[in-house]
């Protein structure tokens, strides 16, 4: 922002980011990771949709589709096209964004949907699209990873067929160490963001990404606990895609009773 | 891009796999060889700084403008640096003109990062004034033929264009006033990050992919390494996916191949003794000793 402006929300770089106990500005060890929680199918005119709680990030995605493309001619004849925006809301986060896509925006639209595609059977549907919209209503950093770990749970709401679920997480380098699932202090004042994907049955990463220095070694390390990270992520979300048809099976009991 | 461009007929993409499973490539390159560099520095008269670099048959024109601006408010005492990169449509039958696209924003991006990572542009060696003035750098760089590989061109063309860069010294004249010097000094450019980019195209690595190679690789991986052999930067890019043995291999390709890359570079300006900014009370303290040793 341009200096004419005063910004009324002031953040402070904390002295330390890890303390001498090794312990994180918000109370974490290296290795953990925040508090998550998946909802399923929170919105009901979307195919699929989920919402997403990594610490204090707040993010819905919604899937529309396969549906019928327009203009036809961007249809390919072989497969679907998928469509994917990620969006901040101007509240997101301290100083407004502007509601208009940014640069960031649309680079993150672009990767996180590169991380979905090799997950998704898109040669089932050809000629249609499919629309994956990811909103983030609040940022605490990791938004990209926590929005491709929501947009592939509402990929599967929506029953779009998958090779596997996408679950992806952040790590990172703060005061030289390697950490897991940065927080938005973190990703500010730390040396490093390194964002990843992975289709964790299959072992294979579809998004990866980073910024600040890394020796091989340290990237090596990173992946590691990044792949750690994604195993904890996956089980919540399988986790939350069965409670949804568990809940919805009480719901048919209770109209019908049980059998 | 138009579509017709991007299809690429199976039988050259057969005879492309085939080759590379006996470790062959269409152009006859070794997997981990790059087309031939050539870098040309202080094209642009008019530009602060400016390179064209050629990989094999792809070009990118990168022009460094400079000017003297205020600071972002949140960081108060650093410069600003922006990156952009455009596809022009003489390059290529398949690039429409508009503004950039996702590909080439990402391009742009990926430079950024490679840049801010290495400390290659310090942004604190940009501040004037701290709180008030500061040096913007733009970097604009331009494909002008694309086949193949367009981040790495990129990349070294704004990195040869950075350290071709000169500024104007600048004088501090009271509180907030900035007097433009004659004297011009090279920009504080002290790292220079190398950009590899590696494709996957089933199940083999191969380095500085070509058009022909692009059209058919499964997944991209850039790697962006500094003159310490640190990795200061990463972008997967395409659908596709990788293993982590594939990561760690294609980090120790990146690591080797990118030294080869750097020698096509022209070397780091020597900043030793080079000052940016002088300030008015410097200058009278000087008249005045030399007043006094006059006297």
């Amino acid at each position: 922002m341009s200096s004419s402006r005063i910004s009324i929300r002031k953040e402070q770089r904390p002295p330390k980011l890890i303390d001498e106990e090794g312990r994180r500005v918000d109370g974490r060890r290296p290795d953990e990771l925040r508090p998550v929680k998946i909802e399923v199918g929170v919105l009901k005119n979307a195919d699929g949709s989920a919402y997403i709680e990594l610490g204090r990030n707040k993010i819905i995605a919604a899937v529309y589709g396969p549906k019928e493309l327009h203009p036809k001619h961007l249809a390919l004849p072989d497969r679907a096209v998928l469509y994917c925006r990620y969006h901040m809301v101007p509240f997101s986060v301290m100083e407004r964004k502007s509601p208009a896509p940014s640069r960031r925006e649309i680079e993150l639209s672009k990767v996180i949907r590169e991380a979905l595609e090799p997950a998704l059977f898109l040669e089932y549907f050809p000629r249609t699209e499919i629309d994956l919209f990811i909103e983030v209503l609040q940022a605490d950093g990791g938004t990209r990873t926590a929005g491709i770990t929501a947009a592939s749970v509402a990929l599967a709401d929506a029953g779009i067929p998958m090779r596997d679920l996408v679950a992806a997480i952040a790590v990172g380098k703060v005061e030289g160490q390697i950490v897991l699932d940065l927080c938005d202090i973190e990703d500010k004042y730390g040396e490093g963001d390194m964002p990843v994907a992975m289709m964790p049955s299959l072992g294979q990463i579809t998004l990866l990404q980073a910024d600040g220095v890394y020796t091989p070694e340290e990237v090596k390390k990173a992946l590691e606990l990044a792949k750690k990270g994604i195993m904890k992520i996956y089980e919540v979300q399988r986790e939350a895609l069965k409670k949804k048809y568990i809940e919805l099976k009480k719901e048919v009991e209770e109209e019908y009773g049980k059998k | 891009m138009a579509r017709s461009e991007e299809i690429i007929s199976s039988l050259d993409r057969s005879k492309i796999i085939s080759l590379l499973r006996k470790g062959i490539r269409l152009d006859e390159r070794r997997l981990t060889e790059v087309r031939p560099i050539t870098v040309e520095t202080g094209v642009i008269q008019k530009a602060e700084g400016s390179a064209i670099v050629k990989l094999g048959n792809t070009i990118s024109i990168a022009g460094v403008k400079a000017e003297i601006g205020t600071p972002f408010s949140d960081t108060p005492n650093e410069g600003v640096l922006i990156v952009n990169a455009e596809f022009l449509p003489l390059a290529s039958p398949s690039f429409e003109p508009g503004p950039p696209d996702e590909n080439a924003i990402e391009v742009a991006r990926v430079i950024d990062r490679g840049i801010r990572s290495s400390q290659a542009i310090s942004l604190e060696d940009l501040a004037i004034i701290p709180g008030k003035r500061v040096w913007v750098i733009y970097v604009d760089v331009y494909v002008l033929n694309h086949d193949g590989n367009m981040i790495d061109c990129s990349s070294l063309a704004t990195i040869a264009a950075l350290l071709n860069a000169k500024v104007p010294k600048v004088k501090v004249v009271g509180e907030n006033n900035v007097e433009v010097l004659d004297e011009w000094v090279p920009l504080p450019v002290r790292d220079r990050p190398v950009s590899v980019t590696i494709a996957k195209i089933n199940d083999t690595l191969i380095v500085d992919p070509s058009l022909e190679e692009e059209k058919i690789m499964d997944c991209r991986l850039t790697l962006t390494v500094n003159e310490k052999g640190q990795i200061c930067a990463i972008q997967k890019g395409i659908g596709g996916s990788l293993t982590l043995d594939e990561i760690y291999k294609a980090i120790d390709i990146a690591e080797e191949v990118a030294k080869g890359i750097r020698d096509a570079l022209p070397p780091l300006p020597d900043l030793k003794d080079v000052v940016w900014v002088v300030k008015e009370e410097a200058k009278e303290k000087l008249e005045s000793e030399a007043e006094d040793s006059g006297g």
